[in-house]
């Protein structure tokens, strides 16, 4: 049944991915990227990862991609404004990525990662685990993704306010 | 000489995320190299992002460890940082040139 739902998971994941780069509209570019964290949100719950993949969604699906579509709604761009490769520049890039895949399976395929038990045996990804490893190990880390959303929104505001 | 074996999914539950990764990621990578807007640039990269992300939660999930997750949840973070920035960028842009074409780009080129 597990192996049933990762591979449904897989291939909602991977069409989606694809149909990401190759829709010309840019709003349905959008609309499958969320398809597509989606499925990956359902992976992290196959993985027993509950937390992250509340997190995923809220974040992902919930702020950047309504971030995307605002900034594609903002400049209206669809699909006449959409500029146009010559087809040798999408063959290329097509042949390339799938280069990429060959080259990195064959790089992976002789690797023997060590076989862990199944995941539902962990309670790693449950809130309780994961607040505490936040707030003891990774507490300078967290305070600095402080910092750094301050002058992101900082930089994000002058860089986008019209010169006057 | 790589000795290309079959690949054997079920020997290793870990290894069909691994593959489900690269073919992720290479889809990111081949979606920045095709398109020319801007956006779906960016969208290709938080894709790219996306694959690295899955590896490391289902490499912590195998072995029981929660630092893994501690890095996705950190990944997440800069994700949101740089996808603000980048998309102010892209207004900043489009108000100079009116489009979000990168092949317009170019004037840095010298």
């Amino acid at each position: 049944m597990r192996e049933y739902i990762f591979y449904f998971l897989a291939l909602v994941s991977i069409i989606s991915a694809l149909m990401v780069v190759f829709s010309r509209n840019p709003i349905h570019s959008v609309l499958y990227l969320v398809v597509c964290f989606f499925s990956i949100a359902g992976h992290y719950l196959l993985l027993n990862a509950q937390f992250l993949a509340v997190v995923h969604v809220i974040i992902y699906a919930g702020a950047i991609m309504v971030l995307f579509l605002f900034v594609i709604m903002l400049l209206n761009l669809n699909k006449e404004s959409e500029p146009h490769k010559p087809a040798i520049i999408k063959f290329a890039s097509v042949i390339s990525g799938c280069l990429l895949v060959l080259v990195l399976v064959a790089a992976m395929i002789n690797m023997d990662p060590p076989a862990g038990s199944h995941p539902s045996l962990h309670n790693v990804g449950m809130v309780k685990d994961l607040g505490k490893y936040l707030f003891t190990d990774f507490l300078l880390p967290f305070e600095i993704s402080s910092v750094l959303f301050l002058s992101a929104m900082v930089g994000v505001v002058l860089i986008s306010k019209k010169e006057s | 000489m790589i000795a290309l074996q079959a690949i054997d999914i079920a020997s290793n539950p870990v290894n069909k995320y691994v593959y489900l990764a690269v073919i992720l990621f290479s889809i990111g990578v081949m979606g920045v190299l095709m398109r020319r807007n801007a956006i779906i640039i960016l969208m290709c990269i938080e894709l790219m992002l996306n694959a690295a992300n899955l590896l490391l939660v289902a490499f912590s999930a195998y072995n029981g460890q929660a630092e893994g997750q501690m890095v996705v949840f950190f990944v997440i973070v800069v994700a949101a940082a740089e996808v603000a920035v980048g998309l102010a960028l892209l207004i900043s842009i489009y108000r100079n040139i009116s489009s979000t074409d990168i092949n317009l780009l170019n004037r840095m080129k010298g």
